[in-house]
């Protein structure tokens, strides 16, 4: 399996590389914006965004077409076969695209502030909620947008395929004339680097705007202004990124690397470095997936003649399984560390238990010998698994014994229980005196308060109840114990 | 273009294939409408935008594996659409679990799962479209082509919008509380996540009969338009769900005919452009949140505060050029100045007076005097003196006296300063209830029936008061908005 896939992979060939580079560019571009929407609790801002600037692209389109009809040369997003003669063919074709190219923007990024500024008075005037805003407004703009595209398909060549899907595949053969590199990376590029300079620039006032937006205000930085700039650069990425690889791409890396980032760490500058880095890493991971993964599965299946599947799709999809591994494998938040944390919590507390048990056992039954029989431990109703584990754990490190199926308490053990029923039976005094409870209620909440209760609290409960001997129940509080002699059953 | 004689065919439901569309997508918009209302109020509109997203890699996924058992066969719309379900339904499960681990926020969640089953989906339809057998047809998801909707089709539509309709019908009373107060629900012993995961299953359902008409990435729109329009005209929700529904129904098949008669017009996106365009006449004209009604009502109430800031500038004009007794009216022993009503009603009123003693400008008095004048409150006399009428000098009393009550109650028990208690009052006086007064009255132990109005605690406003009285006025608006 593995040498087929090395085999499969070893097809790379130069145009993979720039493949993977400009989807890589691309969603690095995208990860940046999308890291400051996700903050903003707006990430559905950024899908919306990517369907609205549509009308705005098409209009766009349309108007560079008509300007350009009296010389030839054509569309960018239209057919591969177009595409490579195009790129070839003009020696102004630099000028020319870094022109159409601006016009683009601008008609992205107009729809794209439209659709935020449209959102914003609906939700005022309306007094709509946001959510509700944002979907009456994207899904009307895109449905405007493909409108036209139907309208004036035949003119200009655009079509919806491509802005769906993108055609990263056919990026390689488009070259700009005088760089010799593949139109998608410079403008991706170039969007990158835009984007690296303005968070590195406005990285103060942008933490502020986002994170308390009424001080910002009140500091005289407008919030406003920086919401709607935020929106403006999401537009203009987007549409960058768009042409190469296409809507579904897009909103992916606006979202899902930024926030697989946040699983992995707490800190905004570790976090604004490593989400371009996992969408990158996602990016290159998707297309070494799209050339491999389809082959690979669709021959096992019955269906030998897939070589390969969209490489945008799978991007997606790289990304999505990167973030599903931080949300089961994340050192501090992953499902696993949270599994792990419960299980030893749970261990310790059922330990604390059965100790417990065995001193009080050791107390009532002075006259005919402490212990606790195996069985009888067995028949209990919290007898499970993580009681059976506990045994055999607090067996191992020597704080019980079983002599004669019966187990008892080992010195060091003694010393630990005395402890717990000490936190147990001052925890009940104190419920008594201070809350006023009756004598059948203390028990529970001192069961679950007393593995909480460390020296400290400890000390102030005795100082706070001067001392006591008895707790309510006239069974005698154990005397502290020396807190060195205290052996740790924390540790699994 | 077309012939007037194709228009009228087509608008008379001559074709046989256009009856048969336009019920599809009528029974589709009217569920859209209908289940969107209680997603709208749960605020949850956009979940139906996930549901249509992740239904992509279902229909390819059913699509391949009706291929691998059976080539040829893949293309069967019942089966599609079952797999269209299967991804919806799984796409917001997967949305719920990463909302219940509590590791990512609600729309961070609602973001992944659509963007990365979406790419999925496109994924397995670029292998589809690889195969051999082609795939024509799978892009009708995508994009939508309602024209191409058959009757077999439109039967399937019709059951499941008839058993979505009834469902709503039925459980009407528990999805409306469930959308006001889900935990008072869940305190009444009703079976919240149940109810939940039924609204969920009906967006599920509402998305896959969608599908083929409007196509997947524009089936939201049904779901979060109408509701938000309907939501312009009523604050209750039985008629809003029926509004909602009537208004989807309705740009279904504005969009179903348009496209019928000029072809070229994909009827999904006019369909939803039609929506839009009732929100936009909802949000203008609504009667219950419209904005022109709520313009006109906020107009209203400005003008009636100019009246009533009019009325009591007369008063205070009145009352400080009176005669002897009046000016020093403190002094009386009962507390009360005494400007009669008849004072009122005969004493001309000149516009420099009012000029100096509010800070309007010229032409905003000439506004209020006009408003008044049309409302019965003052008349012109020959010499362009006004008058206050006889209810205007009711009036003008009852509001000079609600102004100084208030103000005696902030000096009395909010422990101001007489020099402050002036804005305060201007403020509040506009909106204090006749109960309020009453209270106030004997909170004050004035004698009412003797004391028709009390003196003002503070000297009563001259022009240097100007600039801060503007600024009053403009807040009056907000109090009315706000009330």
């Amino acid at each position: 399996m593995i040498g087929e896939f090395l085999r499969l992979l070893s097809d790379w060939r130069g145009f993979d590389t720039w493949i993977a580079l400009t989807g890589a560019l691309a969603a690095m571009a995208c990860a940046l914006p999308g890291t400051w929407l996700l903050l903003r609790r707006q990430s559905l801002l950024g899908d919306a965004l990517s369907h609205a600037v549509l009308p705005g692209i098409v209009v766009a389109f349309l108007g560079v077409h008509w300007l350009e009809q009296s010389d030839p040369p054509p569309s960018p997003v239209a057919g591969p076969a177009a595409q490579g003669e195009m790129a070839r063919s003009a020696a102004g074709d630099l000028s020319r695209v870094a022109g159409r190219q601006t016009v683009l923007f601008l008609g992205a990024a107009l729809s794209g502030v439209l659709a935020a500024l449209l959102t914003e008075l609906i939700q005022r005037w309306g007094r709509l909620e946001r959510s509700a805003a944002l979907g009456v407004v994207f899904t009307s703009m895109f449905a405007l947008g493909l409108l036209l595209i139907r309208l004036f398909a035949d003119r200009a060549h655009i079509d919806t395929d491509c802005v769906l899907y993108g055609n990263l595949e056919t990026t390689a053969s488009d070259v700009l004339v005088g760089t010799g590199l593949p139109r998608g990376v410079v403008v991706n590029g170039a969007m990158l680097l835009f984007n690296g300079l303005l968070v590195l620039v406005f990285f103060k006032e942008l933490r502020l705007a986002t994170f308390d937006a009424e001080l910002a205000t009140s500091l005289g930085l407008r919030a406003g202004w920086v919401s709607l700039a935020l929106m403006t650069v999401t537009a203009a990425t987007v549409v960058a990124a768009f042409e190469s690889v296409g809507a579904i791409l897009v909103i992916a890396m606006l979202i899902v690397p930024a926030a697989t980032a946040r699983l992995l760490t707490d800190r905004l500058s570790l976090l604004l470095i490593l989400a371009p880095l996992l969408a990158g890493l996602g990016a290159v991971l998707g297309h070494v997936g799209a050339l491999t993964l389809p082959k690979m599965i669709c021959s096992r299946v019955g269906l030998p003649d897939i070589d390969d599947a969209s490489t945008a799709g799978m991007m997606a999809v790289s990304t999505g399984g990167l973030f599903l591994l931080a949300v089961v494998a994340s050192p501090q938040q992953g499902v696993l560390r949270r599994l792990l944390d419960r299980l030893r919590l749970q261990v310790r507390i059922a330990s604390e238990d059965l100790l417990g048990r065995l001193y009080r056992r050791e107390e009532g039954s002075k006259v005919e010998g402490g212990g606790l029989r195996v069985e009888q431990q067995a028949s209990e109703p919290r007898s499970n698994w993580i009681a059976w584990f506990a045994r055999h754990r607090l067996l191992r490190k020597a704080l019980i014994q079983t002599t004669a199926s019966l187990d008892e308490l080992t010195e060091a053990g003694r010393r630990l229980a005395q402890d717990i029923v000490r936190s147990h039976r001052l925890w009940e005094s104190y419920m008594a005196r201070h809350f006023d409870l009756p004598g059948d209620h203390l028990h529970a909440t001192a069961e679950r308060v007393e593995h909480f209760l460390d020296p400290n609290l400890q000390a102030e409960l005795a100082a706070e109840l001067d001392q006591p001997s008895i707790d309510p129940h006239g069974k005698s509080i154990p005397p502290v114990a020396q807190s060195e002699a205290i052996p740790k059953v924390d540790r699994l | 273009m077309f012939a007037t004689n194709d228009l009228l065919r087509v608008l008379t439901l001559q074709d046989y294939n256009t009856r048969v569309v336009l019920l599809g997508t009528v029974m589709f918009g009217a569920c859209g409408g209908v289940v969107g209302s209680f997603m709208l109020l749960r605020k949850k509109a956009l979940v139906g935008d996930v549901a249509s997203h992740a239904a992509l890699p279902g229909i390819a996924l059913a699509y391949l594996i009706l291929e691998i058992l059976a080539p040829g066969t893949g293309k069967s719309p019942p089966w599609l659409l079952a797999g269209a379900g299967a991804g919806a339904a799984g796409g917001l499960l997967c949305a719920g679990l990463l909302q219940r681990i509590r590791l990512i926020k609600e729309d961070a969640a609602l973001g992944i799962v659509l963007s990365v089953f979406f790419g999925f989906g496109v994924v397995l339809l670029t292998i589809v479209q690889r195969l051999p057998t082609g795939s024509a047809g799978l892009n009708e998801f995508v994009f939508g082509k309602a024209a191409a909707l058959t009757a077999g089709d439109v039967l399937s539509i019709s059951i499941a919008s008839g058993v979505i309709l009834v469902v709503c019908v039925a459980l009407f009373k528990e999805f409306s509380l469930l959308c006001f107060d889900e935990s008072y629900a869940a305190a009444l012993g009703w079976p919240v996540t149940r109810l939940d995961l039924l609204l969920t299953a009906l967006v599920v359902t509402v998305t896959v009969i969608g599908m083929p008409s409007v196509g997947l990435l524009l089936v939201v729109a049904q779901l979060v338009i109408p509701p938000t329009a309907a939501r312009f005209w009523t604050d209750r929700l039985g008629p809003m769900t029926v509004a909602s529904g009537v208004i989807g129904a309705a740009s279904a098949a504005a969009g179903v005919l348009v496209s019928a008669v000029v072809p070229r017009l994909a009827a999904g996106a006019v369909i939803v452009l039609a929506g839009t365009t009732a929100f936009a006449v909802s949000l203008i004209f609504g009667t219950r949140r419209g904005v022109l009604w709520h313009w006109l009502q906020q107009r209203d109430s400005h003008r009636h505060i100019g009246e009533i800031d009019l009325l009591r500038a007369c008063f205070e004009i009145v009352e400080g050029a009176g005669g002897p007794g009046l000016r020093g009216g403190r002094q009386t022993p009962t507390g009360a100045a005494s400007v009669s009503e008849a004072d009122l009603a005969t004493r001309p009123i000149s516009r420099e007076a009012l000029l100096s003693t509010r800070t309007w400008s010229g032409s905003r008095l000439s506004r209020v005097l006009a408003s008044a004048q049309r409302s019965g409150l003052v008349r012109l006399d020959s010499e362009n003196q006004f008058h206050l009428t006889h209810e205007g000098a009711r009036q003008a009393q009852r509001a000079a006296r609600n102004h100084r009550l208030w103000e005696l109650y902030l000096i009395h028990y909010a422990d101001l300063a007489p020099s402050r208690v002036d804005r305060a009052a201007d403020q509040i006086e506009h909106v204090l209830e006749p109960e309020l007064i009453a209270q106030l009255e004997s909170l004050l132990a004035q004698d009412s029936a003797r004391v028709q109005v009390p003196v003002s605690p503070h000297e009563v406003r001259s022009a240097e008061f100007g600039a801060r009285s503007r600024k009053n006025f403009d807040s009056h608006t907000e109090i009315e908005t706000t009330k």
